[in-house]
């Protein structure tokens, strides 16, 4: 059994530990909760410890059969790519085990069961190799999220959990028909063989089966992402989610849709995901700056930050679009980006809320005041959020910047306004928050951070700073796992060769000069 | 040809003797020795006798055409053939049979109306699927169709005292019998083209026809409407909401599983070996009464608030995606169809059986509402309820995915792109109306406190059921197997 299968049995097996406590010793309940989860996560840094950047292939590979026929295949396997998610997915577990210590009350069994078994599922469409096992994990993920967010959530939560649910159902029924269509040309469902096959030319599709299978996928990730204008399931799913759920929803779920972008679409189809790559990134862009103005003018934290999950998200979908090594590298290590500060920013939005039950900015101000420490970590996560240099958003959105800058100026430009404005909302947000007078329930409520609430936040805070500064711990797997996606997108690659008019390479030889 | 009834006969025919013969002795027992109502386990136990000899007969000869190595066994010149195609729909129907009746005892007692004739009834319509699943030859099947149905009729009005029950028995009879008027009109056309009434004949006869002969035309349409109706596909469907609605639960539940498998095999077997040679005719109205099949079967269940006529526009929908395989047609087609009328016997049981426990003296136990915040008062019942709706729905990794991904995959693999691309939207409506139910019984807060009615015998089906719901998902590879086994003709 290698470490990986560990990593998605474990948590299997703490769902089933988690049923056999009697459901009134919640205290036995979230430890265990938070011993599995932390066990997980120990094991998955293993994962990190001994993967190994110069092998090109697929690490720590079980390849076994599960259905005869047709030949569905248990075949799991990381590479630079799924190993940060896979550890992304299993370090914020624990971290939504902590925050929900305290803030969920009923029906403690249930809820700790539920996030324990999401977890495997979540890693689960990391790693899987088969597309029909991807497509099961990518649903069994679901499921739990919608009990999370319709069990536990605010007022609205059941249309929110609705929603939230049918957006993704709608986009990945039609996944599941291109896959399958897939699985009649290539006779396999297994993706590396399927991979091979298209690099040897033994697979080739027409240009309208191509659009017709690359759209099929699209549509299933981008509403995942999601991409502007599908993204609107998204504020109502936060904000009526449970701490916990807005964390894992924000970090981890979100990156399924990116992930599937990068490790499906773009090798599987690189003609098709070129032909639509300036659509597609005209929609990340307005995403982008859509996502930031709607951000600025929300009364609601909760909805601040998931509309600038929006706009972050843009710059991930772009810098995949891009097809550069810079924008990929730039889009992944966004994706983890993403996954720490926001994550850390809806863990500290929880913790306001658990102490002035009110997720509304007006009912705040002065918060620094009775809780200086608090303050200060909302406030490095703040400026990690909007991009400053030394913390580790800085690093994705230079990167995407940069390589988008080689293949389009002009998105470059129309991006980084996007950082400007998320400037704008943070800092807004910050101001009247954390400043100025504090009105009498803040002062009466608002206590500063327990030694839980410490060590839930102290992780990714630290994440925070360790991405900005030190790069290379992180980015050689990504590169190296980015470099091989690339080299896939620029095979059978339909060439057009024109003719230029004599004139029009005159004059461009003239202005070279 | 022997004249006489042989040792094979005998063997072929022992599943039907058996079920039939016990029928009888449960009606005749009731009357001369068990006249007291608090003798009526005996009966049980009589039922389940009669099933488990069945049950061997088909064990037997399951066992002989392995040990042979032989696909098929025909009996009484042809009339009766056994294959693996009769075996798998046997089993299917005897695990339908044997669930309903271990739920019955207590819901009949439940509803006041527990007389022993409902068990006799139960295994002489089981009866009559055998005749379905194993008949070769026009008046057979029909003889075992028109056994089956008269048992339904009845069983659909057991409740006496019940208006709605009785309305709907009325309404069934009514179209039934028309719907049997025009199927055997097609037989005799088709007898007519043949000049016999064996399934091979006929198909020899019109193999040697033009497809779009206008004799081979009436014959199609007519036969066609007949089994259209009988599996509730659109436009021939009214019956069935009203139908499910009226008829007691527990019969519901085995209407909406056993009568719709049996009508299944009826209709692969007359589609697939006289009509094959047709198969470019009746391909595009199939196709066409497909879709409208899972049009109406899936918008008309997002507004139900009945969770019995909800289940009833499902299982009309579910009927839609069956099509699919066989218009599909190809041996992944053909399988698909086998394992999803196994896993829809399975799964659409399974949620009755929810229902069923929600009927107590005091409660009807049919409104969405009366579901409400289930999960507080019973979990496990909530659990097992969500776990068959996800299958229904097709959501991995319960064993309806598995379903409609056979499905699916057949449709893709014989070009029927547009179909497949339905089909797969559908599962989104579908997954809509089924979440309804999940909302109400996790999301909502408890509505009704009083317990609910459960027995012995319907928490053992509820596992069983649950247990292979989840199991044929989970590991699917015996029981596609025993679908590819049943195959071999």
């Amino acid at each position: 059994m290698t470490l990986l299968n560990l990593c998605l049995a474990l948590p299997v097996a703490g769902f089933l530990l988690i049923l056999a406590i009697p459901k009134e010793n919640h205290r036995a309940i979230r430890t265990a909760a938070l011993a599995v989860s932390l066990l997980v996560f120990g094991l998955s840094l293993g994962l990190a410890v001994r993967f190994d950047t110069s092998l090109p292939a697929y690490q720590f590979v079980t390849n076994v059969p599960w259905i005869a026929s047709p030949a569905i295949r248990y075949h799991v396997g990381i590479d630079g790519l799924s190993l940060w998610l896979v550890i992304l997915s299993t370090l914020l577990t624990p971290v939504g085990v902590l925050v929900s210590w305290r803030y969920i009350d009923r029906r403690v069994k249930e809820f700790y069961a539920l996030l324990i078994l999401m977890e495997s599922g979540l890693i689960g469409v990391f790693v899987a190799l088969d597309l029909f096992l991807f497509y099961v994990f990518w649903e069994v993920s679901l499921i739990p999220m919608y009990f999370l967010i319709g069990v536990w959530g605010h007022e609205r939560r059941i249309y929110a959990a609705v929603k939230f649910f049918l957006f993704t159902m709608a986009g990945s029924v039609l996944m599941l028909a291109a896959i399958i269509y897939l699985y009649t040309q290539a006779a396999t469902f297994d993706y590396p063989a399927i991979l091979s096959l298209v690099a040897e030319g033994r697979l080739r599709f027409s240009p309208l089966e191509e659009t017709l299978l690359f759209l099929g996928f699209f549509l299933a990730f981008a509403i995942k992402v999601p991409l502007f204008p599908l993204h609107t399931w998204l504020p109502d799913a936060h904000v009526e989610a449970p701490t916990a759920g807005s964390v894992i929803l924000a970090s981890v779920m979100l990156k399924m849709g990116t992930y599937g972008l990068l490790r499906f679409s773009l090798p599987l189809f690189p003609s098709a995901s070129r032909e639509h790559a300036p659509w597609i990134a005209v929609l990340a862009i307005i995403g982008i700056i859509y996502g930031a103005l709607v951000a600025m003018v929300q009364p609601n934290m909760k909805k601040l930050v998931a509309y600038s999950s929006v706009s972050h998200l843009g710059f991930v979908v772009l810098g995949i679009f891009s097809f550069t090594q810079l924008g990929l590298d730039g889009a992944v290590y966004q994706m983890l980006n993403h996954g720490i500060s926001t994550g850390a920013l809806f863990v500290l939005v929880g913790f306001l809320y658990e102490r002035r039950h009110s997720l509304e900015i007006a009912d705040y101000g002065g918060v620094a005041t009775p809780a200086p420490n608090l303050a200060v970590v909302f406030m490095i996560t703040t400026l990690a959020s909007i991009g400053l240099p030394v913390l580790n958003n800085f690093v994705g959105e230079y990167l995407v910047l940069q390589g988008t800058a080689q293949v389009n100026f002009r998105w470059t430009v129309f991006a980084a306004i996007g950082i400007i404005l998320s400037a704008c909302y943070m800092l807004w947000l910050y101001q009247r928050a954390f400043f100025g007078a504090a009105p009498e329930p803040v002062r009466a409520h608002v206590h500063d951070l327990s030694p839980r609430e410490w060590s839930a936040i102290l992780p990714l805070v630290v994440l925070m700073v360790w991405m900005g500064t030190a790069t290379q711990t992180f980015l050689p797997p990504i590169g190296a796992a980015n470099a091989r996606i690339l080299e896939h997108t620029r095979q059978n690659v339909e060439f057009h060769v024109k003719q230029r008019p004599p004139g029009a390479a005159s004059a461009e030889v003239a202005r070279a000069r | 040809m022997s004249q006489y009834y042989t040792t094979t006969d005998h063997f072929v025919l022992v599943p039907a003797l058996m079920l039939a013969l016990f029928g009888c002795a449960v009606l005749l027992f009731e009357v001369l020795v068990f006249p007291h109502p608090r003798q009526r386990k005996w009966l049980l136990l009589f039922v389940l006798l009669g099933l488990a000899f069945a049950g061997a007969g088909v064990w037997r000869q399951q066992n002989f055409l392995a040990s042979q190595g032989i696909e098929e066994l025909t009996a009484f010149g042809g009339t009766l053939t056994v294959d693996g195609f009769a075996i798998f729909f046997n089993w299917i129907f005897l695990a339908a049979s044997l669930i309903v009746t271990l739920i019955s005892y207590r819901y009949l007692e439940v509803e006041g109306e527990h007389h022993g004739e409902y068990y006799g009834l139960i295994l002489l319509a089981n009866c009559g699927m055998f005749f379905l699943a194993t008949g070769t030859d026009l008046i057979t099947l029909f003889i075992g169709l028109e056994l089956m149905a008269l048992c339904f009729y009845i069983l659909v009005g057991f409740l006496r005292e019940d208006r709605r029950s009785n309305e709907a028995a009325l309404k069934y009879l009514l179209l039934g019998a028309f719907s049997s008027g025009f199927l055997v009109y097609g037989f005799s056309v088709l007898y007519g083209l043949a000049g016999s009434t064996k399934l091979r004949a006929v198909a020899d006869a019109l193999a040697s026809r033009e497809p779009w002969d206008p004799v081979v035309f009436l014959a199609l349409a007519t036969t066609a409407v007949g089994l259209l109706f009988k599996i509730s596909a659109v436009p021939f469907h009214m019956w069935a909401p009203d139908a499910y609605e009226g008829a007691p639960t527990t019969v519901t539940a085995y209407l909406s599983v056993g009568s719709k498998a049996a009508s299944f095999a009826l209709l692969l077997r007359v589609f697939l070996m006289p009509l094959g040679a047709a198969r470019e005719v009746w391909e595009p109205l199939l196709a066409a009464v497909a879709v409208a099949t899972m049009t109406v079967g899936n918008l008309a269940a997002v507004t139900q608030t009945n969770i019995k006529r909800l289940l009833a526009y499902s299982s009309i929908s579910h009927a839609g995606y069956i099509l699919l395989g066989l218009i599909a047609g190809n041996e992944t087609g053909i399988k698909g169809v086998l394992v999803y009328i196994l896993v829809y016997t399975f799964m659409n049981l399974g949620a009755f059986l929810v229902v069923v426990a929600l009927r107590r003296k005091d409660l009807l136990g049919e409104d969405l509402d009366d579901l409400a915040g289930l999960v507080y008062k019973s979990p496990g019942y909530a659990i097992l309820m969500l776990i068959f709706l996800l299958s229904l729905a097709g959501i991995p990794p319960t064993a309806g995915f598995i379903a409609k991904y056979y499905i699916f995959l057949a449709l893709i693999e014989t070009r029927h792109y547009v179909l497949a691309v339905i089909g797969t939207l559908y599962v989104a409506v579908a997954i809509y109306y089924y979440f309804r139910i999940v909302r109400s019984m996790f999301l909502a807060p408890l509505a009704d406190t009083g317990p609910l009615t459960t027995s012995f015998g319907l928490r053992l089906a509820l596992v069983v059921t649950g247990v292979l719901t989840l199991g044929i998902g989970i590991y699917p590879e015996p029981f596609l197997g025993f679908a590819q086994t049943s195959l071999a003709r």
